[in-house]
């Protein structure tokens, strides 16, 4: 009877201390968004039933090494003791109860990170391999669409992310904001995140999509309603000015779509050919033929990339592209002056 | 092993090799008309040539050596057949990788079959359809000989599962060690864009080696369950044998060659996609995604057709008096997880081979574009890879049980709770598959019931726990190697299972998922539930196998060095996930300043490595130099014990009847199991 009481006392003794430690570890990282409190407020139950758990079978098993360990010279085998169904029944049907009543915490707990906001504003999200491209609310005025690899969100302000994939399977994460949602190609998901906190964040792709998957990571600005107004505003002028010459929509169509990802313009290896000083130069394919990187080539390989494919870039596929023809030319235009 | 036999064999690698070098080299130069040097062709034809070279001079012309010849002159004849006809046809006849994709996913299929064929285990099925007869059961020569090639005695193949096992181990763990290294600072060191190995970038490679890394130790785990199981159960059910000898060693032979195209996937571009192969990246991998999907269907029929035989073999072998409770405990975990491996390692085939037929026949199954649907990939992966880790612990648990009792003299405490919480465990874990799935697109509302379900698993599990501290209790605790890897067997896979429920809670996986937190949840789970007790299992029943026991020193050094490093390990893993540390990245940020976090945590990689390297040596040292071990080395009632090491070919000269419960240690004058000798030897 003295054994089970000591041990029932450290049990709680071990469990309040690990409680204590991994709450004061601090082990999630800021919290920036509304999501972020029923999440982190179930991270604190968990480090109670783990702390609780791990006590209670570690406790009396280092108890029992230590304590009915076989003395030198001690020989003979320990007590008799098959079994005891009241046990099994009580360690069985307890734990039950128990998770099921997680459960049911557990289901609440999501649907608070689910709620929506009817007037949510609503950002398109692509994930591209390797880069994210966010389309903003078109302005009421000029029905123009600002389009940026950077996701700019005005504080406590609800947002509908419409997320889909234009290659394989990404997924949107933000540390900070908690909540992760795949986006998957051929159809929609939603995520909705309501942001808290003033910041600058990044968001990462955390579904393995490939070579770059480690570098598919965009800057994340929160800021009040005003800033963003200001910022939206300014891309909209910078679109519109971008748009009057064929090399400057190319640029903006490259950044939108996170060409750089694997097409450097200094002449740095990336993962596909070097856009630098392409154009008009001599290229070597893989099946030995060589062919003039010209208007007619850069635009096969935008449309269709495996059909012509560049020495030493055999074992990394690219998406195919669709643009206007008009959008195709201004590419080409762009990559023309990379000189 | 002779030495100079072992010099002859590595002669031969390095000759056979450099002049598979030169011929990929030559091959390679014929269709792109340059030299790569660190190319896949070059490097497939390495591989090929080496491999089958090094067991040449080993173990001359028969057996092993034989399969691999027939399985590189079988993977050349048939891409060679489809590449003639891709050239009748008028198609591209050569790739990036000399062949097309085609000519080497045909090739690679005639090359197992080829092996199957060279190393002779359909030959007596062969005979029979010719109505020929063949020894009832073949005696195998004394000797390490008749490891490389094939037996039908259980205790040999049990030996070929473990020590291919150990090799694989071995090459998995070296991937992870070569990742671990890149990871140990923030930006790119040495696997670079410049980098080119395998026609692959640093971040090519990095992800290959990952992804390997991760297919290599499943497999691992599965040939060394089926090891243990095919080693012990027969044994300590009284039987002779497995139920169907010649299947129970084709399920073994069937292996070594999925374990040569695990290999080639890395050599032929790799594949960046983990171990999970979720298409549409999966579609878009090079041709090394192919081999990685063949390996793992022929892995799979390894793993089906050998659950097969451990049910049958124990519905049907067990000795007289051996009633369903009064089976030794780890026959218990042995069946639960047979009844896993034989009805879902399907799933896991059917949905490789779909993505297989996606490129090979553009069959758009899970192309969106041609109406399929991606996420339905996911389901049919997980309904297998999900109960696929409960084939991984249930058997290291089964060990656990099975041992506890020998080392604390105490009696198993709630058998029969036990032995139905490995059913349950089993059987619920057919219905959690979707936890997999809470960020990837699913219905959202359905994640609810699996959140439910998953939670359930604990139940079992826990009364497996309690069970086992009640067993600890008040005992007489001894603590030699394999009951130190026992108690390590259950603090680590305590803490995977007390990590289990966070993620099952949707909202909060919805932070953890994807993330090292996971990570280091799986690793605690995987090591606990097996890694652990698969090494408690080798040092408990090694001089069983041998007459010799290893070296305790070493044995206790191998615990206490590999277990802190591993702790540690899975503490930083899911200290890092939890503050933002993605999974499967060849990089982080600096600023995420995780940077010291990586540093340890590939140190601990590191001392782990070692830690396994002394267990190796010990292994290796101990068969010849081992301290001499016939009898009851741990006074274990069980009985295989029961009888000289190492054990007879045909186990049991006589008989034995059961006469009472397996584990009554403390029960004065109580037995196990009679011998039926014993009696006749009375009057």
């Amino acid at each position: 009877m003295r054994h089970f009481i000591v041990v029932g006392i450290l049990i709680i003794l071990v469990s309040v201390l690990l409680t204590i430690g991994l709450d004061a570890a601090n082990l999630m990282p800021l919290d920036a968004s509304a999501q972020a409190a029923p999440i982190d407020w179930m991270w604190k139950v968990m480090e109670i039933a783990m702390s609780f758990l791990f006590a209670l079978i570690v406790v009396p098993m280092v108890y029992s090494l230590i304590v009915f360990r076989r003395r030198r010279g001690e020989t003979g085998d320990g007590a008799h003791f098959e079994g005891n169904t009241t046990l099994e029944l009580l360690w069985s049907s307890i734990p039950l109860v128990v998770v099921v009543a997680f459960s049911v915490i557990g289901a609440g707990n999501l649907s608070q990170t689910l709620s929506r906001d009817p007037n949510a504003m609503i950002v398109k999200v692509t994930g591209i391999q390797w880069s994210w491209k966010f389309e903003y609310p078109a302005d009421p005025a000029t029905g123009l669409v600002v389009v940026s690899d950077e996701l700019h969100l005005p504080v406590n302000k609800q947002v509908l992310l419409r997320m889909t994939s234009s290659d394989v399977i990404h997924s949107f994460w933000v540390p900070e904001f908690r909540v992760k949602q795949d986006l998957v190609p051929g159809r929609f998901t939603e995520l909705t995140i309501t942001p808290t906190r003033e910041g600058n964040y990044k968001v990462s792709c955390a579904e393995l999509c490939g070579t770059s998957h480690a570098f598919m990571v965009k800057p994340v600005l929160v800021t009040t309603m005003d800033e963003y107004n200001a910022w939206l505003a300014q891309e909209l002028v910078k679109a519109k000015e971008a748009a009057s010459t064929p090399e400057g929509l190319g640029q903006l169509l490259v950044a939108q779509n996170g060409c750089a990802a694997c097409h450097s313009i200094n002449g740095a290896v990336g993962i596909g050919p070097t856009w630098f000083g392409l154009f008009g130069s001599e290229v070597e394919l893989s099946d030995g033929a060589t062919v003039v990187a010209d208007e007619a080539f850069i635009t096969e390989s935008i449309q269709n990339p495996s059909a012509k494919i560049v020495t030493g870039f055999e074992s990394q596929q690219m998406v195919q592209y669709t643009f206007t023809t008009e959008e195709l030319a201004a590419i080409v235009a762009y990559i023309k002056t990379l000189k | 092993m002779k030495n100079n036999s072992l010099g002859k064999a590595f002669l031969l690698l390095v000759i056979a090799g450099a002049v598979g070098y030169g011929i990929g080299l030559g091959l390679d130069a014929l269709v792109t008309g340059g030299l790569n040097f660190s190319g896949s062709v070059a490097s497939a034809f390495t591989l090929l040539f080496g491999f089958t070279a090094f067991f040449f001079g080993l173990y001359g012309y028969r057996g092993i050596t034989r399969g691999l010849v027939f399985q590189v002159v079988g993977t050349v004849a048939g891409a060679l057949f489809v590449t003639g006809i891709r050239a009748l046809l008028r198609l591209t006849a050569f790739g990036a990788f000399f062949f097309s994709e085609p000519a080497w996913v045909f090739g690679a299929l005639v090359g197992v079959l080829s092996f199957i064929a060279g190393v002779g285990i359909v030959t007596d099925w062969y005979k029979w359809a010719r109505g020929m007869d063949t020894p009832e059961h073949h005696e195998d020569e004394p000797g390490w000989e008749k490891y490389f090639s094939v037996s039908l005695d259980h205790k040999v193949i049990g030996i070929q599962y473990t020590v291919t096992a150990l090799f694989l181990i071995a090459v998995g763990g070296t991937f992870a060690l070569i990742f671990r290294t890149e990871l140990a600072a923030s930006e790119l060191q040495f696997l670079t864009t410049t980098f080119r190995a395998f026609n692959q970038t640093g971040p090519q490679f990095y992800n290959t080696l990952m992804s390997l890394h991760g297919m290599i130790m499943i497999v691992s785990i599965l040939l060394g369950v089926s090891g243990i199981i095919n080693y012990v159960v027969p044994m300590i059910i009284g039987a002779q044998d497995m139920a169907f000898p010649r299947l129970n060693a084709f399920a073994y032979w069937v292996a070594v060659p999925a374990s040569v195209l695990l290999l080639m996937a890395l050599v032929l571009g790799g594949f960046d996609t983990g171990w999970t192969g979720y298409p549409p990246l999966s579609a878009r991998a090079p041709v090394g995604m192919q081999m990685f999907f063949l390996g793992v269907f022929t892995a799979g029929w390894s793993s089906i057709l050998g659950a097969l035989n451990v049910i049958a073999t124990v519905l049907r072998m067990r000795a007289k008096g051996m009633t369903a409770m009064r089976m030794p405990i780890f026959v218990w975990a042995s069946i639960a997880t047979s009844i896993i491996a034989l009805t879902a390692t399907q799933l896991i085939g059917l949905s490789f081979q779909l993505v297989m037929f996606q490129r090979l026949f553009g069959m758009g199954f899970f192309d969106a574009a041609k109406g399929g649907n991606p996420v339905l990939f996911q389901h049919l992966f997980w309904f297998y890879s999900h109960p696929a880790v409960y084939v991984f612990v249930l058997p290291g648990l089964g060990v656990i049980s099975e041992l506890l009792p020998v080392f604390v003299r105490k009696p198993l405490f709630g058998y029969r709770w036990i032995a139905m919480s490995s059913l349950g465990i089993a059987l619920v874990g057919f219905v959690v598959w979707a936890h997999h799935m809470f960020t990837s697109g699913m219905n959202e509302y359905l994640r609810v019931p699996f959140m439910y379900s998953t939670m359930l698993v604990a139940v079992p599990t826990g009364v497996k726990f309690f069970s086992w501290v009640a067993t600890i209790w008040g005992g007489k605790i001894e603590t030699p190697t394999p009951m130190l890897f026992v108690i390590g067997a259950i603090v680590v896979f305590l803490l995977g299972g007390v990590t289990g429920p966070p993620n099952a809670m949707v909202a909060l996986d919805l932070h953890l998922h994807d993330t090292y937190w996971v990570v280091g949840h799986f690793h605690d789970t995987i090591f606990g539930g097996f890694v652990f007790p698969f090494f408690a299992a080798i040092y408990y029943w090694f001089p069983k196998a041998t007459g010799r026991r290893m070296n305790e020193f070493w044995g206790k050094v191998h615990f206490w060095l590999m277990t802190p490093s591993f702790l540690t390990l899975t503490f930083g893993m899911m200290y890092i996930g939890l503050r933002g540390m993605r999974r499967r990245v060849a990089d982080y940020d600096a600023a995420l300043g995780f940077d010291n976090a990586h540093l340890i945590l590939t140190i601990c990689g590191f001392l782990i490595a070692l830690s396994v390297l002394i267990f190796f040596i010990n292994f290796f040292r101990s068969i010849k130099h081992g301290e001499p071990a016939a009898g009851n080395v741990w006074n274990s009632r069980s009985p295989e014990w029961l009888v000289p090491s190492p054990m007879p070919a045909h186990n049991y000269e006589v008989p034995f009847e059961v006469v009472g419960e397996p584990y009554d240690y403390g029960l004065p004058g109580s037995k196990y199991v009679e011998f039926a000798a014993k009696k006749a030897g009375k009057h």
